[in-house]
């Protein structure tokens, strides 16, 4: 079937506005290999860092020696004078906050953490530099099993806490009174593995001290400009106005590029000591072994129901696993704060009780990657759902039926206070599980001989985009986003510049923002230049995170070429003899009836021919600064079901996807196949988490997948052809009905395959509880089974 | 990471690379498709490469009556695209096929792989089950012949002495008769196997063959092979035979694939 989505065209008459599926402006630059990274800058002077890093999860520094002869190439923590360790401080009462070293310098707390850092023409010599440091450890047992870092005899990672927990939460709403009448009680152990982000480029840093300006420019590859500037400012006691960042072209952010980075900091340090550019490149076994992780989570999760599927409560206990320091910007709490507050999802229910850890552990800390906490309680809820449904023999679809929210009740207000802006939940249900023909695989199940077995699966979820002040204060999280800016400058020759302070790195900002320019004031997308990533000319933001740039960045850039627009007509007017207010701006002119005047010759005339312009001229000129807020900041609300059929080989446990559907509600799109492709990367990504990636840790702590050899991301023929519907319900809280779209993928395939998986396991009575769906996992559901079966078997004989 | 500083000099003949293995941390490299990660892993460290990949000696292969005789250096790609004759009709172009992704296949070659050893690795389990012949160039003795089954020792762990260089792969031609069954299993495309097995029977020359591969160390030689293939013994039993101990979780596993095998077995 063919999802090339229709081209829509509701406002400019060109084809380039809101709705047009146009081809990115950055696709010449990203497909033919003319971007520019971190890795593709080399400046005269520049010199390499490497750095030393532990090679042991938890110990006391005992020593550290530098080798001889190696002045002003090999630093320790006491050779960054001034510069203080990394502080991440959530709101939230009760939580034990950590100090991140730039370089360690007492103990270490996870492998992979930076001791020393040497400094050489070649980064092969800097690594060579690295082998003569000499340090010495006492080592200390590692945490390594979240489960068991709150045991009274663990070690204490932070010798001034009295246990390894960040925060804990708890809410209770109505729990007790909920499940006096409930029929059936059915509770499950479920665990999500620790994951590694894995964009095709890991983290870049490249540090330059200009003398002229008396500045600090560091070029680094980041979503958060703004954010990091303010981090480095804070660590190296500096002047905002003497540092600049800049994000140059970023190769996939998905949340490992949200964090102020030690090796950050070093380069900024080093270039300023020296006057020498400065650089370091993460390679693959540092991404893998030293950089931040994300997804691990616990859950202990009991749903009870009444026997015709109504669901009553839901009761949790769950795990994060934090690794060892608050990162910065979002904290070590930022995923629990997620797990209590949207575990709920979609589900009508009357009590809800959850309690949440952030534990600290001996592993690297954690960041929140596409999907964040969303990806792991959509698989907590909906495999849940499907026990209970098998326990009171419904169909998965039947018990989400039955307790989905109802387009009536749009907008909804869940038991967690989530406010659903809008949407049809139970339509997507239906149109997924008629697109997957769930009837026809339940015939062709029947029929089954062999050892494989096909099965089915569902997952229903809803991806908030986009929220704001209210929902990150109340999370705690040290920055807390607030309204977004965005500047639009009409260039003399008619052009449009827009800045704004997000990062695209993927996303396809370049195009639609320019799309939404191209709605407001009618300028050809070819002629308007986005200008984004460097803090020198951007409007502050907190930057690209959370699915709010297209709702926020495209807000604010709707609001200042509305301005912009309204000048533009000013001025046109004037050269027209006609009202302002009858002026329309599209196709690059200006029209009043039937006279009109180019954009262009508006522009020339206000830079270079104002002799022209009236007495009453608007002084303000062409070049506007304007801010966006949302109605509401409780988040734009869009939302899928994905259903997925897959055949599991019973001999190996070998799961196979043979076909999956996506029907998608992202509002009003502004770019279909932008939207498309954001579906089917997060989808390939979830697709990772649900059947391949996983960092294990021994219990001394070592990751124990320091390649891609052992690190299994995802491959080509690992994907089946993921169709894609689109439901279009817009939001009410965004300027142009658009919902943030870009983590939606990521979060449903894990539910989805597992609940797949376990239906085709269902004739043996076996379960998989926790992702990546691994070969070894599914045989040993069956193993155990297996054993349960032949247990029994001899009790009756 | 990046590898440590080390020379590197292209073979032209077999002698200049027998005679740089006599210096202090020479290691010869061909495809380099398994040293090149280990290189910039800097789990190995050498001071120098001596490149055999262009080595005229080891880039031939001589055709006779009763087999064929692959130089060293010779690509998996080569033998999967059948540049080169296949003893065997179409089973080593098949074999080869299978390894890796083909950006490995075309550098990678015969000889690296074995002399690598990697307890995975497709060539090892193949050509023991093949009864190939390893022709190794020892210093002051000459070629020598080492059967597959006493070459490859232990995991990463091979026959070659500190100066030996292997040359060529003999591949005895099958008789008309003959059938071969290859199965491994990897989670996805390219990894190495899990468990692999082999099944090789030539009742022409009497010859018959199962080999168990993927086992952590060299691949394991079925005692009594016909009874596996006429079905007296079952798979999973010959295996809890030859392999006392290992975890019953492996043993199916390792059934399996020998299951596999038998079934594919033409």
């Amino acid at each position: 079937m063919d999802n090339k989505p229709e081209r829509m065209d509701r406002t400019s008459g060109m084809g380039m506005g809101i709705g047009s599926s146009l081809q990115r402006k950055e696709d010449d630059r990203f497909l033919h290999g003319k971007g520019r990274y971190v890795a593709d800058m080399r400046l005269p002077g520049m010199l390499e860092m490497a750095f030393l890093r532990s090679p042991l999860a938890h110990a006391k520094i005992r020593s550290t020696a530098k080798p001889a002869n190696t002045e002003g190439t090999v630093f320790l923590a006491g050779d960054l004078e001034g510069v203080s360790g990394i502080r991440a401080v959530s709101g939230l009462p009760g939580f034990r906050p950590s100090t991140q070293p730039i370089l360690a310098f007492d103990k270490v707390r996870h492998v992979g953490e930076p001791i020393a850092v040497c400094l050489a023409e070649t980064r092969a010599m800097a690594e060579d530099l690295v082998d003569r440091v000499d340090v010495t450890f006492d080592a200390l047992p590692a945490v390594h099993d979240m489960t068991r870092a709150r045991d009274a005899d663990a070690a204490l990672l932070h010798e001034d806490w009295d246990e390894n927990v960040f925060l804990e939460s708890a809410v209770d709403i109505n729990f007790e009174a909920a499940i006096a009448d409930a029929d059936v009680v059915v509770s499950r152990s479920l665990q999500t593995a620790r994951q590694c982000m894995a964009p095709i480029e890991g983290r870049g840093v490249l540090a330059v001290w200009d003398r002229n300006l008396e500045i600090l420019t560091l070029h680094s590859a980041t979503q958060m400009p703004h954010i990091v500037r303010t981090g480095l400012a804070d660590c190296l006691g500096m002047d905002h106005g003497k540092i600049r960042v800049i994000a140059p072209d970023v190769g996939g952010g998905f949340g490992y590029k949200g964090i102020l980075l030690a090796e950050e900091v070093c380069a900024a340090f080093l270039a300023m000591k020296f006057d020498r550019p400065i650089r370091w490149v993460e390679d693959r076994r540092e991404h893998l072994t030293a950089g931040a992780n994300c997804r691990e989570h616990q859950y202990e999760i009991t749903g009870y129901a009444n026997a015709d599927g109504e669901l009553l409560a839901v009761d949790c206990s769950a795990i994060v696993d934090s690794g060892a320091y608050s990162s910065y910007p979002f904290s070590a709490c930022l995923e629990a704060a997620q797990v209590a507050s949207i575990l709920p999802g979609p589900y009508i229910m009357r009590g809800y009780r959850c309690k949440t850890w952030s534990v600290a552990t001996n592993k690297p800390p954690i960041l929140p990657f596409r999907g964040v906490a969303r990806t792991g309680v959509c698989f907590a809820m909906e495999v849940l759902l499907d026990a209970i449904a098998r326990e009171l023999k419904l169909s998965p679809k039947a018990i989400r039926q039955k307790n989905l929210v109802q387009p009536q009740q749009m907008p909804f207000t869940n038991i967690t206070n989530k406010f659903f802006d809008s949407g049809d939940y139970p339509e997507a249900l239906r149109r997924a599980a008629a697109a997957i023909d769930i009837d026809g695989i339940r015939d062709q199940q029947k029929a089954q001989t062999g050892r494989t077995r096909i099965g089915v699966g569902l997952s229903i979820f809803c991806e908030q985009g986009a929220h704001g002040t209210s929902v990150y204060h109340g999370w705690g999280i040290p920055m807390v986003p607030g309204f977004e800016q965005a500047t639009a400058r009409l260039t003399p020759d008619g052009g449009l510049e827009l800045r704004v302070g997000v990062h695209s790195h993927g996303q396809g900002l370049e195009t639609t923002l320019a799309q939404i320019a191209n709605t407001e004031i009618g300028i050809d997308t070819d002629k308007i230049k986005l200008v984004h990533g460097d803090t020198a000319y951007t409007p502050y933001s907190t930057g690209t995170w959370g699915s709010r740039c297209i709702v926020m960045a495209g807000g604010a850039v709707g609001n200042a070429c509305a301005s912009l627009g309204e000048r533009i007509r000013k001025i046109a007017g004037h050269l027209l003899q006609a009202d302002p207010d009858t002026i329309v701006l599209e196709g690059g002119m200006a029209r009043a009836g039937n006279s009109m005047v180019s954009v262009e010759e508006v522009a020339r005339t206000w830079y270079l021919k104002p002799q022209l312009l009236p007495d009453d001229v608007d002084p303000r000129g062409l070049d506007v600064v304007e801010g966006y807020k949302t109605v509401k900041d409780t988040g734009t609300f869009s939302y899928a079901c994905h259903a997925v059929k897959v055949e599991v080989d019973l001999d190996l446990g070998h799961v196979r996807l043979l076909d999956y559907v996506i029907v998608e509600d992202a509002g009003v799109m502004i770019n279909p196949m932008i939207v498309d492709g954001q579906v089917y990367g997060g989808a390939v990504q979830g697709i990772g988490t649900a059947l391949f990636e996983e960092m294990p840790f021994d219990s001394s702590g070592q990751p124990m997948a320091s390649t891609l050899a052992d690190y299994h991301l995802p491959l080509a023929s690992d994907i089946p052809k993921i169709r894609i519907e689109h439901m279009e319900t817009p939001s009410p809280l965004s300027r142009f009905g658009q919902k943030g779209i870009g983590e939606s993928g990521a979060i449903g395939p894990p539910a989805a395959i597992a609940n797949a998986v376990n239906d085709a396991l269902s004739e043996l009575g076996a379960e998989v509880h926790a992702v990546p769906i691994t070969p070894e996992r599914v045989r040993a559901a069956i193993y155990a089974a297996e054993g349960r079966a032949s247990s029994t078997a001899g009790a009756v004989s | 990471m990046k590898s440590v500083a080390f020379s590197y000099a292209p073979a032209h003949e077999i002698g200049d690379a027998q005679a740089a293995l006599g210096h202090d941390g020479i290691k010869l490299v061909s495809g380099g498709q398994s040293l090149g990660p280990m290189l910039n892993l800097r789990l190995v460290r050498p001071s120098g490469l001596v490149d055999v990949s262009g080595v005229e000696a080891l880039r031939q292969v001589v055709e006779t009556d009763g087999a064929v005789r692959y130089g060293a250096a010779i690509t998996h790609a080569e033998i999967e695209d059948g540049l080169v004759p296949d003893a065997t009709g179409h089973w080593l172009r098949y074999a080869a096929s299978r390894i890796a992704y083909r950006a490995v296949r075309n550098r990678g070659t015969l000889g690296g792989s074995l002399a690598h050893a990697d307890p995975a690795a497709d060539w090892v389990i193949v050509m023991t089950t093949l009864y190939a012949t390893a022709l190794v160039h020892r210093p002051g003795v000459g070629e020598v012949r080492i059967p597959m089954e006493d070459f490859v020792t232990g995991a990463f762990r091979t026959a070659l002495g500190p100066q030996d260089v292997l040359a060529a792969i003999e591949v005895p031609r099958p008789g008309k008769t003959a059938s071969w069954g290859y199965w491994k299993y990897t989670h996805q495309e390219g990894e190495f196997a899990k468990a692999s097995a082999a099944v090789f029977v030539d009742s022409d020359t009497t010859r018959c063959r199962i080999a168990v591969g993927a086992l952590g160390r060299q691949p394991v030689l079925l005692r009594e092979p016909d009874s596996v293939i006429s079905g007296a013994v079952s798979p999973s039993q010959a295996l809890g035979d030859a392999l006392p101990d290992m975890s019953a979780a492996d043993l199916r596993l390792h059934a399996i694939a020998l299951a596999k095998a038998l079934e594919q077995r033409s």
